[in-house]
């Protein structure tokens, strides 16, 4: 629908600026407002769910460009002359008082003013009524579920499935991915849920739905139902009960250990390492349905890569965990925050030399890895001995790609189930002959 | 219900709430919970980051000045630490507040469920009344 707001005559001053509002059609095309004047400032707004970009922002009041703007005389844009929305605005009256209201208005527009840097939409600075318009709610529940994240968990349970070595069920690998990506979407909610004041106060995340207001805290958690219960059950009874518990158990772990121990004491990280290793004994587990050693080195991986990640992740955001109250090793023991990375990328290098041993994939893969285990090493080891934001975003953005060549590498030297057999079967025959197959 | 911009100090966003005209008990009960959950946790986190801005600046000045430096440098520009220099004040307010946090925490937890549990309660029995009022239009 349309946002038109209309002045009503309220007898408070009102400020006789005009703001130039997005108007969504009604068939929520995306509209991207692009002003192409290279002499006068020039700003970019794309209207994205999710990402709004400003080029440049603007040092003074927000009103002043939008009206120069209206000079312009493009076709394709819809601009609505909005009056700013005065506090009375509501037609249904509240509790608190017009003075209240008055100063509570004129701080959110001084705000508005004073503030240079905002990387948030235009519509956080304007007062939202909190209803839910159903167009939205994809959008929402994404953000609420954290979608890419379980975009990424569901990955890792899916490399853990192809590692097994059974045949390939297809049927079963999609419902173990669907499955898991239900309970990772369920444990996200219940995250965010727990956590809007904190969220609000970080810069990273005040931007979550719950954060806005854009959905109630009711929704989050009936969402949050609905997602966990059909998922643990469809990893339960549709893959098996060792699944269906370790999802159960997940869910579990993260939202009911982790999350309060963010705040609590810096082991939370190693909890959220187990919780990031978890997913892909999963994938194993519903491909073989049972624990073996191959699925606890493969969480073993995850594990041990989880450090890397979030030390160097962490390093960027102390103040805001300062602030925050959460307990983490780069505030409290920065020294151990990066021993442990360090460790860690370390101990990647002997993971990837097990599984050989474990017939997990042949004496390639060591060897292939080597390379991107040992650059992630020497960025641990500079993260640890320089200490500084640059080296912990090279670490950062090494691990992002390092997990996925290394599981990816990992694959392709997968030792195929049917050369054990034979393996088995010729005892005593020539030890030097390759025995690499490619695929299952 | 209308959501308002970040607060500047607290960085909550609150809240106006919309008093219907037949507003059941328990719906008022939601409400108050609401503006009263509201109330502590501006309170809380005003106090918290106004706290927080004031130490930061104490801490980079008593720094600043051990090194001999002013608080603005020639250009005029406001002289700052390095993140590492920083490290040592967020460590030390992360463990002075510490047990304000874990006191908060409990609160917010127990006021999170209340809230959301009365919200569940006043949706069913508007549930309830809406499915009812079909019953008796079919």
């Amino acid at each position: 629908g349309l946002f038109v707001w209309h002045l009503k005559n309220t007898g408070i001053r009102q400020i006789p600026c005009q703001f130039v509002h997005l108007c969504r059609v009604a068939n929520h095309r995306l509209i991207t407002f692009q002003y192409f004047n290279f002499l006068k400032r020039m700003y970019v707004t794309q209207y994205n769910k999710d990402l709004s970009q400003r080029v440049k922002p603007k040092a003074d009041s927000v009103a002043s460009p939008f009206r120069e703007l209206q000079q312009l005389d493009q076709e394709k844009k819809i601009i609505h002359k909005i009056r700013p929305i005065s506090p009375v605005h509501q037609p249904l009256s509240e509790t608190s008082s017009r003075n209240e209201l008055r100063e509570m208005k004129s701080s959110a527009e001084t705000e508005d003013s004073v503030t240079t840097v905002r990387a948030e939409s235009k519509e956080d600075r304007q007062w939202k009524e909190m209803k839910l318009q159903l167009e939205d709610l994809p959008g929402i529940l994404a953000r609420l579920s954290k979608i890419k994240l379980t975009a990424l968990v569901v990955s890792t349970a899916s490399a853990g499935f192809a590692m097994a070595p059974v045949p390939f069920n297809l049927t079963c690998f999609l419902l173990a991915s669907l499955g898991t990506g239900l309970a990772s979407c369920a444990a996200n909610s219940i995250n965010q849920f727990f956590e809007v004041p904190f969220d609000s106060n970080m810069n990273r995340t005040k931007n979550r739905p719950l954060v806005r207001g854009q959905i109630s805290p009711l929704l989050a958690v009936c969402f949050a139902a609905s997602c966990g219960v059909p998922g643990i059950a469809l990893l339960t009874l549709a893959v098996n009960p060792l699944t269906g518990a370790l999802g159960a158990f997940n869910i579990f772990l993260y939202t009911c250990c982790y999350t309060p121990m963010k705040r609590m004491s810096i082991a939370n990280t190693w909890v959220g390492a187990v919780v990031g290793a978890i997913p892909p004994i999963m994938g194993w587990t519903a491909a073989t349905g049972s624990l073996d050693a191959g699925a606890l080195l493969l969480g073993g991986i995850l594990y041990s890569w989880q450090f890397p990640h979030f030390n160097a992740l962490s390093w960027g955001l102390r103040e805001d965990y300062s602030r925050g109250g959460y307990c983490m090793m780069s505030v409290t023991h920065p020294g151990l925050c990066r021993r442990v990375a360090l460790r860690h990328c370390l101990a990647l290098i002997g993971l990837s030399t097990m599984a050989p041993l474990l017939d997990i994939t042949t004496w390639t893969f060591p060897i292939i890895s080597l390379p991107i285990n040992l650059y992630i090493s020497y960025l641990g080891f500079r993260f640890y001995r320089d200490a500084d934001r640059s080296s912990s975003r090279k670490l950062f953005f090494c691990s992002l790609w390092h997990l996925p060549m290394l599981l990816l590498v990992m694959f392709t030297c997968k030792k195929s189930f049917l050369e054990k057999e034979d393996k088995g079967d010729l005892l005593g025959e020539s030890h030097g002959r390759a025995v690499e197959i490619r695929l299952p | 219900d209308w959501i308002v911009p970040p607060d500047k100090l607290s960085n909550l966003r609150p809240v106006i709430f919309y008093v219907p005209p037949e507003e059941s008990p328990l719906e008022r009960r939601l409400r108050e919970a609401r503006q009263e959950a509201q109330a502590c946790d501006q309170r809380f986190w005003a106090r918290h980051n106004r706290a927080f801005s004031q130490e930061k600046e104490e801490f980079i000045y008593s720094r600043l000045k051990a090194k001999g430096l002013e608080m603005r440098d020639e250009t005029g520009q406001k002289a700052t630490l390095n993140a590492e220099e920083m490290a040592d004040f967020y460590k030390d307010f992360l463990s002075k507040n510490f047990r304000k946090h874990m006191q908060y925490n409990r609160d917010w937890y127990k006021r999170n469920f209340t809230i959301t549990f009365l919200m569940g309660q006043v949706a069913l029995v508007r549930a309830l009344r809406w499915l009812r009022w079909k019953k008796k239009n079919i």
